[in-house]
């Protein structure tokens, strides 16, 4: 199978769908790779790093596209631009046609396609008759987790969330007590505790920063505290865990509780990252124009869900603002300003997920299986994107806790019947002993009786003592007390006489074999533990 | 020698005994623990010496050294990771010396009369019957653990039956021994083989992961036999010691039984790992699922990148010969400021305690080796679990999987992890014959291979 990667012609994006290490792995499998010419550049992947892993290098973008069988790519087609005037892009001079138009008819195209916004696109690839799969519409399973495009490109924005506020803010981050005197910590504030919002909160907290974090799910809270920063909550309980590990949209006595916690936060901290989002709606607007007034000069806010229309009222999508001394910063390519990193946690996911749609070296979509139907959202010339899907999803989580209950249940009522049944032997063992200890007492002699009683001493000895072994020293233990058991060589020593020889003397011969390796053999080991 | 003298002997050698048994209960009280019980066994053997025919004197201690000589020779020779087959041999040299000290102690009987006669010959019985089964079992559990028989439990049909039919017929063999008084050499050496099968056989139903009990409760059988002895001879010291040494492995036994949530019972009983339902757990990992692999370079980076490494050894190490290694890899993390930490499950190996004996042949200080207990809790904060040979006793499905045949298994939760490295040598299961639904996590990594030798380059690397 011939895997293609074209460069990004959508302006500005600086990653590319395949870093040079994924080559080398697809190569590995089968696959050959081809790269257009320049793809990586920016994302300093250079050409030949490229041919060293093993892909070839094809001059134009089109070549890509007729000889591929897949292409990986990351924006969604678009328009090619001809930008003569910015020169330094060598884009194809031939054609100003669409991407979506170049796919072949038994290719296919993988790449971010948000199906739920371009259903022209959708169909426009569907004329061509190939098939298409949005690598942003895999469903948020554990099993899906590896090939999860939009959970690595958001720990990616969490983190250039803060850099990039770090970068405009006055301060430092963290505290100090220098000889020139104090210098404050920065609080900051992270709104919604997803991938983003996490990613966000571990680094601001290890830039130094109070960090304070806020998300209808309770259920984050531990994650939350975990990494490190403090968790805020309000009065009003309600859970607002939704499908697909993203929230839902909240009860309006439920909003009105939040807004006011985030505007009292609002006057306090410097730096605000947004990240709430619902699928599928306009993000919801938690910071008010008023909110922004009343912010100590100099504060940042940063909205993650700016793309979505951003949860700043004041956020102008994709842009840098400064409105009244706040600095309000929508950028909606945030992970394509990491573009190594990005780029490389991206053709990670796609290369798992090629190896998945994958049998033997040809890709096999068997629109059955829940990860592969969710993706595939154009197939053979037909467009089979079911939003609907994303219902099922949101049914399952509930699922599994049933399951729990009823797991438990029954384990109880288990444990119930084994107690049953343990009382009965009991009394059965209760009421042998006492029929041996009485049949003991009325026909054995007086020796026996007094062995017994010796015997019984010492097991209750041997229970004591060995109780308080530590595990560690259960081999050591084991030798030692084979050792000590070669104290039956006595049986032997005594009935060695002039009529018997052979018998006794062999069990005196293998157990001094017991006495000696035993004690040798614990000596010899005892000696290597040490501290 | 008078007798009186004697008896202090035994007393002042019981004692030692006992405070043997409690110095191993601690690192740093071992070793005198083993002196003690040196000593004891010193005090015992030469007052017995002293006490016995002087006729055989010399017999006695040509014997003696030569077994002692051969002892001595073992006892260097033997390799840590051999410690589960020597063990398991020594045993049944007692259960050999027990059933000898039978037989000799029946034709020697002397004038008993009456009841006493008949208890003296029933203690001869049990004595004979313990050593025979302690013989014949050890010897297979020898020959399993070295491998020279397989491992996988030996299911003939009928065989609780057969079992039970085995040992109603040594009984039957009891009482023609002590009504008889023709034939009771040939009752005595019928019991002896029928005793003797019955080891054979119950061992051989036992499958290879229950091993650490088998060993245990030939220990514990080993001291029973010693016990039954101690009772023939009208010797208090054979019966104190025999009763430390029973109680002691029956202890572990219970230990190592705990340790896998299984009853005693049902581990004697045998057949284990290849009931049904394992069949269940294979199909799962069909499910789509695929087993993830890494290189030696990647782990080498993982462990240098993390601020906290868990090794967690299992029967794999042992085979590999992989325990010095594994130490040089731990010095190596410990010195780029990497925290190591070694947890060690109560079944690990085939021995109890096998996995610290070999980690600290390979010099590794033991206050870095957790108890599975310890450490159950600490793996949410951990970078990277390196699982070494391990298979069973890092089995998600013990908890979460009813239709495990190990379900409710204490088990090491290294899949709290943030990753998990597996080293294995291919995808068979474990010793238990049951599937792994670890391997197919999203954050473990196998690194297949021969475990030393992956772990060489990963230790070179790390250099």
């Amino acid at each position: 199978m011939i895997i293609g990667v074209v460069k990004e012609i959508h302006h500005g994006e600086r990653r590319v769908a395949m870093a040079p290490s994924v080559v080398k792995q697809c190569l590995k499998i089968g696959h050959s790779v081809l790269v257009e010419h320049g793809a990586g550049v920016i994302a300093n992947f250079t050409d030949e790093q490229y041919q060293d892993s093993g892909a070839e290098i094809v001059q134009s973008a089109h070549k890509v596209w007729e000889q591929a069988d897949v292409i990986l790519k990351i924006r969604p087609p678009e328009e090619e631009v001809k930008e003569i005037e910015e020169g330094e892009e060598e884009e194809n001079l031939e054609t100003g046609r669409h991407e979506a138009d170049l796919l072949r008819k038994d290719a296919c195209l993988i790449c971010l396609l948000n199906p739920r916004r371009n259903p022209d696109l959708l169909k426009r690839l569907a004329k061509t008759g190939g098939t298409a799969i949005a690598v942003d519409a895999i469903p948020r399973i554990s099993r899906a987790q590896s090939m999860d495009v939009l959970s690595s490109m958001a720990n990616i924005s969490g983190y250039r969330a803060v850099t990039e506020a770090a970068h405009n803010f006055g301060r430092l981050f963290t505290g100090q007590i220098t000889a020139a005197g104090k210098i404050p910590p920065a609080k900051v504030l992270v709104i919604g505790a997803g991938v983003a919002g996490l990613s966000a909160i571990g680094c601001a907290q290890s830039l130094g920063a109070i960090v304070r974090a806020f998300d209808t799910r309770t259920s984050v809270r531990e994650e939350v505290i975990s990494m490190g920063a403090e968790f805020l909550e309000i009065d009003y309980k309600e859970d607002g865990t939704g499908s697909g590990g993203y929230g839902k949209t909240m009860s309006k006595e439920f909003i009105e509780a939040e807004m006011n916690l985030i505007a009292e936060q609002a006057k306090e901290v410097n730096i605000i990252i947004t990240t709430a989002a619902v699928p599928g709606k306009k993000s919801p607007i938690l910071i008010t124009k008023e909110m922004v007034e009343s912010m100590i000069p100099g504060s940042i806010i940063v909205d993650l869900a700016a793309e979505e229309g951003g949860n700043c009222e004041m956020t102008k999508p994709g842009e840098f603002r400064l409105y009244k001394k706040v600095i309000i910063i929508g950028f909606t390519d945030l992970p394509s300003r990491l573009p190594t990193q990005a780029s490389q946690l991206y053709s990670n996911n796609t290369a798992k997920l090629i190896q998945y749609l994958s049998r033997d070296g040809k890709l096999e979509l068997d629109l059955e299986d829940e990860i592969t139907g969710a993706i595939t959202v154009v197939h053979q010339g037909n467009v089979i994107w079911d939003p609907a899907r994303q219902v099922i999803e949101t049914q399952q989580p509930v699922q599994p806790e049933r399951q729990e209950t009823v797991t438990e249940e029954t384990a109880t009522s288990k444990r119930a019947k084994i107690t049953k049944n343990k009382i009965w032997p009991k009394f059965i063992m209760l009421a042998l002993i006492i029929a041996l200890g009485g049949l003991i007492g009325f026909a054995g002699s007086t020796t026996l009786i007094s062995h017994l009683t010796v015997f019984v001493l010492a097991c209750f000895v041997g229970y004591m003592v060995i109780w308080n072994v530590t595990p560690s020293l259960h081999t050591p233990l084991m030798s030692v007390t084979n050792a000590i058991s070669g104290i039956i060589v006595i049986g032997g020593m005594i009935h060695l006489s002039e009529d018997q020889i052979l018998l006794p003397a062999i069990a005196v011969l293998i157990a001094t074999i017991n006495i000696v390796g035993g004690f040798l053999v614990t000596h010899r080991m005892l000696g290597m533990f040490r501290k | 020698m008078p007798e009186g003298i004697i008896t202090v002997a035994y007393i002042v050698s019981g004692v030692l005994f006992i405070l043997s048994l409690r110095g191993l209960s601690h690192q740093e009280t071992a070793r005198n623990g083993n002196l003690y019980g040196m000593l004891g066994m010193i005090i015992a053997v030469a007052a017995t010496l002293f006490a016995g025919n002087t006729g055989t004197l010399w017999i006695l201690i040509a014997v003696m050294l030569a077994g002692g000589g051969i002892g001595l020779v073992v006892a260097r020779r033997v390799a840590m990771t051999e410690m589960p087959e020597l063990v398991a041999i020594l045993h049944s040299f007692v259960g050999a010396s027990a059933v000898l000290v039978g037989i000799v102690s029946y034709l020697e009987q002397g004038q008993k009369i009456g009841s006493e006669l008949i208890i003296h010959q029933i203690e001869i019985v049990l004595g004979v019957f313990i050593g025979a089964y302690t013989f014949t079992g050890s010897v297979i559990a020898f020959l399993k653990l070295r491998g020279s028989i397989s491992g996988k439990p030996l299911t003939l049909p009928l065989r609780h039956q057969l079992d039970l039919l085995m040992v109603l017929a040594a009984v039957i063999c009891g009482f023609w021994f002590v009504s008889d008084n023709q034939q009771q050499l040939t009752a005595l050496l019928a019991i002896t083989f029928i005793a003797g099968l019955l080891g054979i056989h119950m061992i051989m139903a036992i499958g290879g992961a229950d091993m650490p009990v088998v060993v245990s409760m030939l220990n514990s059988y080993s001291g029973w036999a010693a016990a039954a002895a101690g009772f023939m001879l009208s010797n208090n010291l054979l019966i104190i010691t025999g009763a430390l040494v029973g109680s002691s492995g029956a202890i572990l036994s219970y230990i190592m039984c705990r340790g896998m949530n299984r009853s005693f019972v049902s581990v004697i009983a045998g057949g284990f790992g290849v009931e049904e339902g394992t069949l269940a757990v294979a199909e799962k990992d069909e499910d789509g699922k695929t087993v993830q692999s890494t290189s030696n370079e990647e782990t080498a980076d993982l462990l240098r990148n993390s601020k906290q490494v868990i090794v967690v050894p299992g029967y794999g190490m042992a085979v590999a010969q992989a325990q010095y290694i594994v130490h040089e890899i731990a010095e190596n993390l410990r010195k780029c400021n990497v925290s190591v930490k070694f947890a060690i499950h109560p079944v690990a190996g085939r021995l109890p305690g096998h996995m610290n004996v070999l980690l600290a042949e390979a010099n590794l200080p033991y206050d870095i080796v957790f108890e599975m207990d310890e450490i159950n809790s600490e793996f949410k904060n951990t970078d990277v679990v390196l699982v070494i040979g391990a298979n069973d006793i890092v089995n998600p499905g013990a908890l979460d999987d009813e239709n495990s045949p190990i379900y409710g298994m204490p088990v090491l939760e290294v899949w709290d992890a943030k990753t998990v490295i597996a080293l294995k040598r291919s995808m068979a299961t474990g010793y238990s014959g049951v599937g792994n639904p670890l391997y197919t996590r999203e954050n473990t990594w196998m690194l297949f291979g021969d475990a030393k030798e992956s772990l060489n380059k990963v230790s070179t690397l790390l250099n």
